[in-house]
């Protein structure tokens, strides 16, 4: 196959970015892409057979068949994942990655999310750390994000938030019945509450148009197209410039690498299984915290012998998501309506500046409601099943609240992505073990998290609650799954440079959320995308025709 | 809708087990060639765990589990998506019934309803992962999509006062098409 200037390892929140800006600079791209190019055709809003609730699978990949991972227990039991599972962290396979089916809530992270070290110190057994860059260094490709991928909102009912040059393109919708519930009684709280920034069309945008207020967003792709994502936005952008070609369906051996370590390319199965290589002077990996971790381990030289960049044993640690806790509410009146996208009123207030606490996260109402998802979240003391249980799904389904927030996790050097010694997927390539857990300390933040959503549904009249708050068995990485090719400065302690570079390999990249120091108290996609945009225009300034200037 | 009938050697066990129902039930019971309404389920088994499914929802104003096509979700899905689950069913409801004899000397869907639900819950304690697994696909299939062949004329979301379809926009298939996925 014809040598390019750089192949781009998934087509997802971030590779669709770096494809499009790189194409967009006169490079020639390959992007690869494991999973397929759905289309707002494919929206079937199947409550049981979507991205978020799987009960019947996931609709937009990995398929339940071959690709297993595994996770170890707290004793070091083994454990196989399959990908509709909880334990298997999953994030969609397809173009637009996990884009495609999210909620989409468009975050900047607080400038503190990025100096966690000097903010709190390290908890002892953590590994917090501050990032190399700030939130001063991101704030123009945050923008850059919100107006090319499209984000409506309004931050005006919010000090909680960093220095911001230029409003959000888009007003937020009209709000929804829990909007006009909540928002008095957070008032009445002294807290801050919000319109969630989102990557959806309240107003045409981009040669889209409007949401059309369906509830069905997480999960599912939207049947107007009207949820913004990298596969309606950057990626046909990428391929209209003629310098970038997405091949589907296609996945990743290895990242090959020449007699002095450097990347020459990499050799993946084609969408009929057949074993090709694509040779290209920059490799860029952007498959996710998981699968880009896995890639770089599963790619062993003699030079590296570990895999690649993992000189030092760090690539998967450092494994992150979000700790979600929170509370339902239940009301003697109606709360519900069918209006999307559902989750419209936010507090910042919380995520940074409780004494005793590292952190927080934010708070907000949820997206979809549908029966099979407020099953096992009644009132206390409802019957799990029988005609008590029936009645209170009659009595409570349209009378209840949810609140909850990804609480920021704090994490440990050994809560990790390893790659399984004996299982293999159906390539036969090493699949991806998860080990350990995020820092104790991350819990405590997540009970008084639900203790503070616990209060906000009280105040706005609930007159039963019932607290979120678990103690996952492993790392909640998931959808929001970050932290396991961790930025810095340092070789010795880091896997990239602050311009997302492998420290030793020069023209190795990883752009992704794989590179987040810590994850926020927020939903990282907009940091994602943000980081692409940034890393992407290092690459390019340094980009000399079929190399890098040192 | 595929109707492969599922005989061969578990209908034989439960042509002993059933011996206790009495001749009208053997009569009607599955023989090999002839085409069940059922893809997994023998008509002995399935009538088993249509009595559990509706202890866990009961009929009252609305109809039961049952009612609304539980039993065909989850007989679906076990040709389906649950194939991984089939011998826990096929050994699940032997020992539910196994249960019923010790407790009750008699075969569950005999017994009367208060004993039935006596039954479920001695079943909850001593078959718990058996329960837990039939009281979520129970609900699943309950308060599911129709189109995975439970909540039938979508009852359930018309009990929870919830627009049906509960759908805006474009609807490009039909809730009720059969073998959705």
């Amino acid at each position: 196959m014809k040598r390019v200037n750089a192949v781009v390892i998934g087509a997802g929140a971030a590779g669709g970015i770096v494809a499009k800006e790189l194409a967009c600079a006169g490079l020639s791209v390959v992007l690869l892409e494991r999973g397929k190019w759905y289309t707002a055709a494919d929206c079937r809003k199947d409550d049981l057979r979507n991205q978020r609730t799987t009960v019947l699978g996931n609709a937009f990949g990995p398929e339940e068949e071959g690709n297993p991972r595994v996770w170890l227990d707290a004793d070091g039991h083994p454990h196989t994942a399959l990908p509709n599972e909880g334990s298997y962290q999953n994030n969609a396979a397809c173009v637009g990655g996990g884009t495609l089916s999210y909620g989409a809530q468009a975050w900047r992270y607080l400038p503190q999310d990025f100096r966690m070290r000097s903010t709190y110190g390290a908890p002892s057994g953590s590994s917090l750390e501050d990032w190399p860059i700030t939130y001063d260094d991101l704030e123009p490709f945050y923008e850059k994000a919100e107006w090319e991928i499209g984000v409506s909102g309004d931050y005006s009912g919010t000090p909680f938030h960093g220095p911001r040059k230029r409003d959000l393109p888009m007003p937020p919708l009209p709000p929804g019945k829990e909007f006009s519930i909540l928002e008095p009684a957070a008032k009445r709280l002294g807290l801050h509450p919000f319109h969630i920034p989102m990557a959806r069309n309240s107003i045409s945008y981009n040669g889209r148009g409007p949401c059309m207020r369906c509830r069905w967003c997480v999960g599912f792709a939207c049947e107007v197209d009207a949820k913004n994502g990298s596969q309606n936005t950057v990626i046909p952008v990428a391929l209209a410039t003629g310098n970038c070609e997405l091949r589907t369906e296609c996945m990743v051996k290895e990242i090959l690498s020449d007699e002095h370590g450097r990347a020459r390319g990499v050799a993946y199965f084609d969408e009929k299984g057949r074993l090709q290589e694509q040779l290209a002077d920059v490799v860029v990996v952007s498959g996710c915290a998981i699968e880009s971790a896995r890639l770089l381990l599963n790619s062993r030289s003699r030079l590296f012998p570990d895999g690649l960049g993992n000189r030092y044993d760090l690539v998967g640690r450092h494994l992150q998501g979000h700790h979600y806790t929170g509370a339902v509410g239940f009301f003697d009146f109606e709360t519900y309506d069918d209006l999307g996208p559902g989750a419209t009123i936010a507090v910042s207030d919380y995520n940074h500046g409780t004494p005793g606490l590292c952190g927080g996260g934010m708070l907000a109402n949820e997206f979809i409601r549908l029966p099979i998802h407020m099953v096992d979240r009644m009132p206390p003391g409802t019957p799990r099943w029988g005609l008590g249980h029936k009645q209170a799904m009659r009595q409570w389904h349209k009378r209840s609240i949810v609140i909850m927030g990804p609480t920021q996790q704090i994490p440990t050097a050994e809560g990790r992505v390893t790659v399984d010694p004996g299982v293999k997927d159906k390539w036969g390539l090493p699949v991806a073990r998860f080990e350990g857990n995020v820092h104790p300390h991350t819990f405590e933040i997540g009970d008084k998290q639900a203790s503070r959503a616990e209060a906000w549904l009280k105040e706005a009249g609930a007159i039963h609650t019932s607290r979120m708050s678990s103690r996952p068995e492993q790392v909640s990485a998931g959808q929001h799954q970050a932290g396991t090719c961790r930025m810095g400065s340092d070789p010795h302690t880091s896997v990239v440079n602050r311009f997302c570079q492998v420290h030793d390999v020069d023209n190795l990249f990883v752009i992704d959320s794989s590179v987040h120091v810590t994850n926020g108290g927020f939903n990282p996609v907009l940091t994602i995308m943000a980081i692409a945009f940034y890393a992407s225009d290092a690459l390019v300034r340094t980009w000399r025709g079929t190399g890098l200037r040192s | 809708m595929k109707t492969t009938s599922e005989c061969g050697p578990v209908t034989r066990r439960q042509f002993l087990a059933a011996g206790v129902v009495g001749g009208a039930v053997l009569a009607a019971g599955c023989k090999p060639g002839r085409q069940s309404v059922w893809e997994f389920f023998t008509p002995e088994e399935a009538r088993t765990l249509s009595t559990i499914c509706d202890q866990i929802i009961p009929a009252d104003d609305y109809p039961s589990a049952s009612q609304a096509g539980v039993v065909t979700y989850i007989d679906r899905q076990l040709a389906r998506f649950y194939r991984a689950h089939r011998d826990a069913y096929r050994i699940g409801l032997q020992n539910v019934q196994e249960l019923s004899q010790r407790h009750f000397a008699q075969v569950l869907e005999a017994l009367t309803a208060e004993k039935q639900l006596q039954a479920v819950l001695l079943m909850e304690t001593e078959q718990a992962e058996f329960f837990e697994m039939v009281r979520k696909h129970t609900f699943e299939g309950f308060y599911g999509s129709p189109r995975h062949g439970g909540n039938r004329d979508a009852a359930s979301w018309q009990m929870l006062g919830l627009s049906e379809p509960p759908l805006l926009g474009r609807a490009q298939y039909d809730l009720r098409e059969r073998g959705g996925q």
